[in-house]
């Protein structure tokens, strides 16, 4: 998104100087969040002197997990110009299911199976109104963000379900033993390099980029356009509901209401790390980057003392901002143009005057 | 598909499934009034006290909101845009009204619409800017500003609250007097219907709105002002969420931090099931209207049956998402129609 490969190349002189290429080297996204990162990671220290401490990192890692989980499936979706809005709720209702099965007598791993079934199954309900009926996917996922929360709250209006078993709860607010990564970075790490691989070095992956691209013009090099999209609906929900029953382990609980919300920091997370909303743009490295940012930086504003909903402000911000700096160029190019032309039009104008007279 | 079905106008024989699905497009107002009738007639047959003056008095209350808020969602909706932040923009609207009430107690109306106004429009200014201006799609903006906005109303609330015992009478009167048997707050939603549909079915502005959500480029070509237009459409759905704010206090009479929260959902649901097109370019203020109507009754006729109230977020998704496929079934069986027709005339 933020190389300028798409403007026009007589648009930008210099673009075309070494100065100009360095400069466009440096002002690659990936860059900018590091840069990010590192701020981030700078005012986090300033403001606790525990921030770099191996027990704080691991409890960053432990507030992002299932963000970044589920960021990454959305990536893809957001690449093929699709979106899915209803992540938070197909994590809140997965979560609800295992918790609710497992009260019913069901042992831990069958029901934490059947929420990831689940979540396959809400999923493939997105993608079939979407690649079938042919419905855009802003509304259908606008629609299932409500219906799948609401069927939450009708199932489970009021009560908490808690009282999970004492070893297997522990996975959700422990590190893995001798380290100090919590288990979901860990399947967080795992998942992104078989996305990363996937989508950056496979025939499926260039399919990805192709379908943002161009739908039709993938559709008619043989690209199985439909069948694609479906499967990654399917895929988000599968891994909603992974993060779903991570969700209900860390929290040792599940409500209705888990994860309301999410939604806005899983986009956040997936916009910010370059990802075009346009589709047909975007890596895995700078949706990692950005979850690392996000997670840093909302973890110094708790250690900061500032309130979850000043929080919110600042993440709706961030989300404004990677989608408007990326576009900053085209504003002023278009700024520039608009007032170009009007200087010429003005300038032709005295000199056809200054003819006449 | 409704415009174009009224502008076609002339009714031919043709096959039995194509008139049907011809005839539903045309008439979704009317369909939506049958689903009324239907929902309505079965409660009050489970529970007669369904149709008495107060309950019906209290659903039209409570819909004219999501009416009204609903008016405004129509013209961003139509113009292919999508406005989420609208129930943040009732939130700080209705609690920038209470404590306007708080600090001065003998303010005039007038004045509290005005700064309710002209918050819901700044708000909604916003929001255009940066659609118009950056060029970014309307839902990443509005999704943005749903939570900044909200997060500043938490901010300035905290944990305060603002209770009908600080608000005036002449202020709670408009949440629960009523003229002629119906609410004000009905009626405010029925006139503001009436001038909207007017508007969009005369003036040139909101005719451009259609013009725009049908084709942003033909729009561009014929000389519409298409920034101009969309920046006021959400201008337009800010001042009116604004507004509704300060409505939306009279009717509840204390305001905290999370007032309105959720409330998009609902809003687009009631649109959408009221027949207004997601990807723009068609649909009513009434149909938006009388969806909300439907949605609310349907959501009080839940509670007199005994259906825990709970089930109405799942009932708005389910409705929203079966409108929206429903209007596509439409569409498809609509569009071939259309086409022999035209080809039969050329």
């Amino acid at each position: 998104m933020a190389d300028t490969d798409h403007a026009t190349p007589d648009s930008d002189v210099q673009a075309g100087t070494p100065w100009g290429r360095t400069l466009r080297g440096l002002l690659r996204w990936e860059a900018l969040l590091v840069v990010l990162l590192l701020a981030s990671i700078a005012y986090g220290a300033s403001v606790s002197p525990y921030f770099l401490e191996w027990t704080n990192l691991f409890f960053i890692g432990l507030n992002v997990g299932e963000i970044a989980i589920i960021a990454l499936p959305l990536t893809l979706i957001i690449i093929t110009g699709e979106i899915d809005l209803s992540v938070a709720s197909m994590l809140g209702l997965t979560g609800l299911f295992m918790a609710e099965l497992f009260k019913h007598g069901w042992p831990i791993w069958p029901a934490m199976g059947a929420a990831i079934v689940l979540g396959g199954v809400l999923g493939a309900f997105n993608g079939f109104l979407i690649t079938r009926i042919g419905l855009p996917s802003l509304a259908v996922t606008i629609g299932t963000l409500t219906l799948y929360r609401g069927i939450a709250q009708g199932v489970l209006p009021s009560d908490t379900i808690s009282g999970f078993p004492q070893g297997l709860g522990s996975i959700g607010v422990v590190p893995i033993p001798h380290t100090h990564i919590s288990y979901s970075v860990a399947i967080f790490a795992g998942l992104a390099v078989v996305f990363g691989i996937v989508l950056h070095a496979t025939p499926l992956g260039r399919a990805i980029f192709a379908i943002g691209a161009n739908q039709e013009a993938a559709f008619y090099s043989g690209i199985r356009v439909k069948r694609i999209k479906f499967w990654l609906f399917v895929l988000s929900g599968m891994v909603c509901g992974l993060a779903g029953v991570l969700w209900t382990l860390r929290f040792a609980s599940a409500r209705y209401d888990s994860g309301i919300g999410l939604e806005l920091f899983v986009v956040t997370a997936v916009l910010l790390g370059g990802v075009s909303i346009f589709g047909g743009r975007g890596t895995i490295v700078g949706v990692v980057l950005a979850v690392a940012v996000l997670g840093c930086l909302q973890t110094a504003m708790t250690a900061d003392l500032i309130p979850a909903q000043d929080q919110n402000i600042v993440v709706g911000g961030l989300l404004l901002a990677s989608v408007i700096v990326p576009n900053l160029g085209d504003i002023y190019r278009r700024t520039r143009a608009r007032l170009r032309t009007a200087a010429a039009r003005r300038q032709a104008a005295v000199s056809m005057r200054r003819e006449a007279g | 598909m409704t415009s174009v079905a009224q502008e076609q106008g002339v009714v031919e024989t043709r096959s039995g499934s194509h008139a049907l699905a011809e005839f539903l497009a045309r008439f979704r107002e009317l369909g939506i009034v049958l689903a009324l009738v239907i929902v309505v007639g079965a409660t009050t047959i489970d529970n007669h006290l369904f149709l008495s003056a107060a309950n019906v008095q209290q659903i039209l209350a409570g819909s004219a909101i999501i009416a009204l808020l609903a008016i405004g969602e129509t013209i961003v909706i139509i113009t292919r845009n999508v406005d989420l932040s609208i129930g943040s923009v009732l939130g700080i609207s209705a609690y920038a009204t209470g404590v306007l009430y708080v600090h001065h107690p003998n303010v005039s109306l007038a004045v509290v619409f005005a700064v309710a106004l002209a918050i819901g429009a700044v708000c909604g200014a916003v929001n255009g800017l940066i659609v118009t201006v950056g060029r970014v799609p309307s839902l990443v903006v509005t999704l943005g500003t749903l939570y900044i906005i909200r997060g500043i109303d938490g901010a300035w609330a905290g944990g305060n609250q603002v209770n009908a015992s600080m608000l005036p009478d002449s202020f709670n009167r408009i949440g629960y007097a009523t003229v002629l048997g119906i609410p004000y707050l009905g009626w405010i939603a029925i006139i503001a219907v009436a001038v909207a549909t007017y508007a969009m079915r005369s003036f040139r502005t909101p005719r451009d709105f259609y013009a725009i959500g049908s084709d942003p480029d033909a729009a561009r070509l014929a000389g519409i002002p298409v920034g101009s237009r969309v920046f006021l459409a959400f201008v337009l759905s800010g001042a009116i969420a604004g507004v509704t704010g300060a409505l939306w206090l009279s009717l509840y009479a204390s305001v905290d931090a999370i007032a309105g929260v959720g409330y998009e959902f609902q809003v687009i649901a009631a649109v959408v099931v009221g027949g207004v097109a997601i990807f723009g370019g068609s649909g009513t203020v009434l149909g938006a209207a009388l969806g909300a109507l439907l949605l609310y009754s349907i959501n009080t006729a839940l509670v007199v049956v005994n259906v825990s109230s709970f089930w109405s977020t799942a009932l708005a998704g389910g409705l929203l998402l079966a409108a929206i496929a429903f209007d596509r079934l439409i569409a498809l069986r609509v569009a071939p129609a259309m086409r022999t027709r035209r080809s039969a005339r050329g």
